[in-house]
């Protein structure tokens, strides 16, 4: 029976059935488990106040903190930590908890056994404030101080600090602006005139005269420096002047300076449209923030500011060439060993690995060429190397090239699919090779370029293991697009999402409280990958249906 | 009117003609430029490697007298770091210091006093400039050649200079005066130890350590002497090792006693050894840098590297590391480089060879000089060597020996490193250490790479194949529009997303669960095929609603309740077979170590990374498979599925080739998962449970550190260069078979 079955071939058939179940399953339980953990860490979490009994036979202490996971502990596990063989059986859960306040217990997070968990309540006036430093902190506010005096106390506080904190914030952008602002183009400004002086001297052209002018300006950008230092002296001033009192779960009081915190809020007093508006709130601060607390804590700015930049110059340099090429392969070289050779070269291409790509882009461009270039054009800055080191041009170039082939395979698709006639028509009215190239094919095939280019920018937005070598850096102090001439800085190093996610997952101090941050770079990079991706899908189908069309 | 319109246009016509073929240019160009691109990018990792297999070179520079033949016969010849200033240390106690160039004397001081005679000579750790002579009253004086480096008018100035690092009082050794025959001696921060062979043989240890007095500026010195038993009567050469540890005595028959003198107080025999066959004589024994290990040369032509090496039981021994053949005469001198574990040797007709122990590399052979040499020297950065041959006549020679620390055998075959045990494959490339051997054997690696594209295939290769049998052949096409896309939209998923997971979600996950794991693995099938059997006994009404070629959603319930099953029995059945504790079960039974990031884990995240690539490319050989081949066999009554195995999947089977080389590439390159998801050790073991290091990672590990042009970097782009011939068989592979195939299906 059961072999007449398998003679009919129903059970292969189910089973490469359950294959294609299993690597839907496998897809999608990725992207929904990079979603939930993704969307989650922005949620405000309920702050739970904890009475744990520590050890036997005593009175239970209290904690505060967020429930992050729980586990049930295995019973061998919990036979062997020493517990009951009636414990160990019925499942011992444990809860992983969130208690912040590292400043305080040193421990961002903390196991407790379920069995020891006497009460848990949800106080409303329990606050939660994050912090520029040392993470997060769980307290109940008792009152603000203005230069070390109480100004409000109890419920009063509350309001108060929302006044406080807004005036607070307000003074630490301006201080941001001025410091990153303005000292920062003074700084390059006077870098430039140590360049200057440099060069002169190496062109021997360092006369007298010239070296006033330096001097002069010099002593302007000097002047302008004391008087951005004095505005600077004097917020500092001024946004130390309040702080903040709580009570943490120990009945111990803590004052806090309020320039020390970001976000403060009370997760358990929140309604949910209040929540929804937090979330967002918190959303965008993750877009639009930088980083704190060694990448763990903060936005992914500067991040998605590097990606964006270094996918845009390689679209840039790639398109030309890709374009190129596979005009050359579909309409100029004879079908025949040549053509074949350069196929197999464009899917070698492909198909090396990526850190290949980063070595010769290392040794290549950075070393060859840019030690070339710097010997030219920069020699006032040696031995200080301008191109002569990684930097975001040799990542788009590098990266340019790991994503040739795939603009080429995507044109050369568009091209094959425009029909013989059009061309055949063209040239037949008096238009040479050229002209039918340029008015008719390339027009018609745009869409096919398009496609390959999306999918080039989606390739390097997710690669990693090249840039590693060739210019990403985990934190690069300045953008490299800003407001000092030239605007666009090439040689500097950047910052990129995938690298954060590497970085911040496996080479962070703090994994664990950073581990929320990196599902959510995650799923950003993951959305916007698969949205170029639909995108580039949506747009080739679109292309082949009108094909279709014209072809009937 | 048309007439003219078009004389007109003549200019422009050229001008159309010019711009058509300026485009023909610029395109070929183009398209000739991807070749250039991938064979540019091949040449110049070869270009990078190429040096690495270049032998050295070295040609004459100067010739000269010995300068200052009145101040005695040379003992050690040296130069400093730049090759300016050259010095000798004579038979009469005095340093000579002189022009390299040109031989011209800088400088003559005595090192000894007026009134004794020296009775023997030792050289210490070279890179410390430390020399020793014994004397006939039983004393010994240590003196230092230093340089003082000065820019006087931007021009460089090296000014010799002589000191006495243990004051300029000779030290007493041996208290009843007798003559030192044999001295050696090492200086370092803890202190100073002298071991001193008497005229009437006593072998004489002692050890000095400087006391800083606490209350006034002098510091005196707290001694430790003792007499070594041994007989001394044949002794010729003295090494002892700068951590002033192991005392090594040995006669000119070879016949070596090794002493180890950790504890100054009781010297300790570890064991006799003969260093050379019967009737040879030993011609020169001197230490390696780093003094691990001694280099003996002897009258056959032989050198042999010996080091003192600890077996399992912690017993340790002296063994024969290897041997060089040098030449056919004599041995007559050797010197060690000071920075790397090479070495230079000249044989009794003159013959100056260059090696390098850990590579067995012979790097240079020169004939320097046809008189007997004397005294051969390698300056501190093995750029230029010295030979004094016995007409008194000094040769200078520049050396151009870049990378000699690799070869063939060092890099692919077994090494025995200094001090390890055994020959082994080990690849640790950096310490801090100065004189620490390199270790560049990329076999791990490669084996690393293998085993984790193995693990991975493991994976993909099944669940993808029938995947895209299944997705290509019976599945309904409404459903395929959409999976087909589904599966392939992963291909794009950044590499990095899938490492972070394995590494911080699925490797916890799988240590915790391990036996769930294995119970999925063997529930599933075995759960899909209960279901399809049961299948059949469903009431028709309800199979019927289910439309054909939709099997694979049907199964998705199944796979969850199958996996709910295994993970829900597995705790009960890990405490019934494996005292519940899987990893520790085989930990104890079987000896098997388990690491949270190993090849499962790699495995599962690489195989989820190739899956896409392979699944696609083998769903668009089968789809492809001309509808007249399997429509002819379905009418002459074959089943689907027999139609499927004996037709379609022979016809598409070199497009499945393609595809599961194409897949093999890319596990083969893929480098952020194995970053992350191992723990990036480079060991070679088969074991599922124990992680790997790829080739890949190893690059994106070590090349940001690596200094540029030095034999690490070279060694790096090496394993890219490896990688790169890897993946070009592999795609070449691929893409022939398709290129063919697309042929035979434009023919049917």
């Amino acid at each position: 029976m059961i072999r007449e079955w398998f003679k009919t071939g129903a059970p292969w058939v189910w089973l490469n059935a359950a294959a294609v179940s299993l690597s839907l399953i496998m897809v999608f339980g990725l992207l929904a488990l990079i979603a939930i953990r993704g969307l989650g860490h922005f949620w405000p979490a309920d702050v739970a106040s904890i009475a744990y009994v520590e050890k036997a036979n005593e009175q239970p202490i209290t904690l505060v903190g967020e429930m992050v996971d729980q586990q049930v502990l295995k019973p061998e596990l919990a036979k062997a930590a020493g517990y009951t063989p009636e414990q160990a059986a019925a499942g011992l859960t444990q809860y992983l908890v969130k208690i912040g306040n590292r400043d305080i217990g040193g421990l961002d997070f903390r196991w407790l056994l379920g069995k020891d968990i006497k009460q848990t309540e949800y106080p409303e006036n329990l606050m939660v404030l994050e912090r520029r430093e040392w993470g997060n902190f769980y307290g109940y506010l008792e009152a603000i101080k203005e230069e070390g005096n109480v100004v409000a106390q109890g419920a009063q506080a509350w309001v108060i600090l929302a006044e406080r904190m807004e005036r607070t914030l307000d003074i630490f952008e301006r201080i941001k602006d001025i410091e990153k602002g303005e000292i920062g183009t003074i700084n390059y400004q006077l870098e430039r005139l140590r360049l200057k002086e440099r060069k002169l001297e190496l062109e021997d052209k360092l006369d007298a005269q010239a070296k006033q002018n330096l001097a002069s300006e010099k002593a302007e950008f000097e002047k302008a420096y004391q008087a951005l230092q004095a505005n600077l002296a004097d917020l500092n001033q001024k946004i130390r002047r309040d702080s903040l009192v709580a009570k943490v779960a120990n009945g111990q009081e803590v004052e806090i300076s309020l320039e020390k915190i970001v976000l403060y809020y009370r997760p358990n007093a929140m309604g949910l449209f209040q929540k929804i508006g937090h979330y967002f709130a918190k959303v965008g601060l993750f877009l639009s923030e930088e980083p704190r607390e060694a990448n763990t804590e903060g936005g992914v700015f500067p991040a998605i500011f590097g990606t964006v930049m270094m996918v845009m110059i390689m679209a840039v340099i790639v398109t030309p060439f890709g374009v190129i090429a596979a005009v050359y392969m579909r309409e100029y070289a004879k079908q025949g060993i040549l053509t074949r050779i350069i196929r197999i070269a464009v899917n070698n291409l492909a198909g090396v690995p990526s850190i290949v790509y980063g070595v010769f882009g290392l040794g290549f461009f950075v070393y060859i060429l840019g030690g070339n270039i710097d010997s030219l054009f920069f020699p006032e800055a040696l031995p200080a190397p301008t191109y002569g080191t990684p930097g975001m041009f040799w990542a788009s170039l590098t990266l340019a090239l790991l994503t040739l082939p795939v603009v080429i395979v995507a044109t050369e698709e568009g091209l094959s699919r425009v029909p013989k006639s059009i061309r055949e028509g063209s040239l037949a009215l008096g238009a040479t090779k050229a002209e039918t190239l340029w008015l008719t094919v390339l027009p018609m095939a745009s869409p096919a370029m398009m496609t390959g280019l999306i999918l080039a920018v989606a390739r390097a937005a997710g690669e990693v293991a090249p840039l590693m070598l060739v210019g990403v850096v985990k934190l690069a102090p300045t953008l490299p697009l800003d407001g000092n001439f030239p605007f666009m800085h090439l040689d500097r190093k950047f910052m990129h999402l995938g690298f954060h996610i590497y970085d911040v997952g496996f080479q962070s101090p703090n994994v664990e409280a950073a581990r929320p941050l990196v599902y959510a770079t995650s799923l950003l990079l993951v959305m916007v990958i698969i949205s170029l991706n639909l995108f580039a899908v949506s747009i080739r189908n679109h292309l082949r249906e009108k094909y279709k069309a014209l072809e009937n | 009117m048309t007439v003219s319109k078009l004389q007109i246009s003549e200019t422009y016509q050229k001008w159309r003609k010019i711009k058509d073929q300026l485009t023909r240019y610029a395109v070929v160009a183009g398209g000739l430029g991807v070749i250039v691109a991938i064979v540019l990018i091949f040449f110049y990792l070869m270009y990078v490697v190429y040096p690495l297999f270049i032998a050295a070179d070295a040609h004459a520079l100067y010739e000269y007298e010995l300068p200052e033949k009145a101040a005695g016969k040379s003992l050690y010849l040296t130069t400093e770091e730049q090759n300016e200033v050259a010095v000798r240390f004579t038979d009469q106690g005095k340093a000579v210091f002189f022009a390299t160039e040109t031989g011209k004397i800088l400088k003559i001081q005595s090192v000894i006093p007026e009134d004794v005679k020296i009775t023997s000579f030792s050289v210490g750790t070279q890179s410390r400039g430390n020399v020793a002579y014994g004397l006939s009253n039983g004393n010994v004086i240590i003196a230092r050649h230093k340089y003082q480096i000065t820019y006087p008018d931007d021009k460089r100035l090296i000014t010799p200079q002589l000191k006495f690092p243990l004051g300029e009082q000779a030290l007493q050794i041996d208290p009843q005066g007798q003559a030192i025959t044999h001295v050696a001696f090492r200086v370092n921060d803890s202190g100073t130890t002298v071991v001193a062979i008497t005229a009437d043989n006593r072998v004489l240890l002692t050890n000095f350590f400087k006391e800083d007095s606490l209350f006034s500026d002098d510091a005196s010195f707290e001694r430790v002497n003792v007499e070594i038993d041994v007989n001394a009567k044949d002794i010729k050469y003295i090494l002892l090792d700068k951590e002033q540890r192991n005392l090594y005595l040995a006669s000119s028959t070879g016949r070596l006693s090794m002493f180890d003198v950790s504890d100054k107080e009781r010297p300790l025999l570890i064991q006799h050894t003969e260093l050379l066959n019967i009737k040879d004589t030993l011609t020169s024994l001197v230490f390696l840098t780093g003094e691990l290990s001694l280099l003996a040369g002897d009258s056959t032509g032989l050198v042999s590297q010996w080091s003192a090496v600890r077996n399992v039981s912690n017993h340790i021994s002296l063994q024969k590391l290897r041997t060089f053949k040098v030449s056919d005469y004599a041995v007559v001198g050797i010197d060690a480089e000071q920075r790397r574990k090479g070495f230079v040797t000249v044989d009794a007709k003159g013959v100056v060879g260059i090696y390098h122990s850990t590579a067995e590399r012979e790097l240079l052979k020169a004939h320097v000089t046809s008189v007997q040499p004397k005294l051969l020297a390698m300056s501190p950065r093995a750029n230029v060597f010295l030979l004094e041959d016995a007409q008194e006549m000094i040769h200078i020679w520049h050396v151009e020996n870049e990378h000699p620390e690799v070869s063939i055998k060092s890099i692919w075959q077994e090494v025995w490193y200094e001090s390890y045990p055994k020959p082994d494959y080990i690849w640790q490339s950096s310490s801090s250490s100065n004189d620490f051997e390199p270790k560049y054997s990329l076999t791990p690696l490669v084996f690393g790479t293998l085993k984790a594209a193995f693990y991975a295939m493991m994976i993909a290769v099944p669940l993808a194949i029938m995947g895209a049998i299944y997705t290509a052949y019976f599945m309904s096409s409404g459903m395929r529009r959409v999976v087909k896309p589904s599966i392939e939209i992963m291909e794009a998923l950044p590499t990095v997303i899938l490492g972070f997971l394995a590494g911080l979600w699925l490797a916890p996950f799988v240590e915790e669960n391990l036996m769930a794991v294995f119970s999925i693995l063997l529930t599933l099938p075995v759960a899909v095929l209960l279901f399809a059997y049961l299948w059949q006994y469903i009431p028709k009404d309800i199979r019927l609603k289910v439309p054909e070629g939709t099997e694979a959603l049907v199964l998705i319930p199944v796979i969850f309740l199958a996996t709910y099953f295994a993970m829900s029995v597995s705790g009960s059945l890990e405490a019934m077979m494996f005292n519940g504790d899987l990893i520790r079960w085989f930990n104890t039974e079987w000896g098997i170590g388990y690491d949270q990031r190993n090849s499962l884990v790699v495995g599962i995240a690489m195989g989820f990374a190739v899956i896409p690539t392979i699944f696609s490319i083998t769903e668009d050989a089968i789809f492809s498979v001309p509808k007249h081949l399997t429509v002819g066999s379905l009418a002459l009554g074959a089943t689907p599925w027999q139609t499927m195995t004996k037709v379609v999947l022979l016809t598409a089977s070199p497009g499945i080739f393609s595809a599961v080389m194409i897949g093999l590439g890319r596990a083969v390159g893929e480098t952020m998962i194995v970053l992350m998801a191992t723990g990036n050790t480079p060991v070679m073991d088969l074991s599922v449970f124990q992680g790997m290091r790829t080739l890949s990672a190893n690059i994106a590990v070590e090349m940001p550190e690596s200094e540029v042009d030095s034999t690490h970097y070279r060694v790096l782009f090496l394993a890219a260069l490896v990688l790169f011939s890897f993946t070009f068989i592999f795609n070449t592979l691929a893409e022939i078979v398709r290129q063919r195939l697309r042929e035979k299906y434009s023919s049917l």
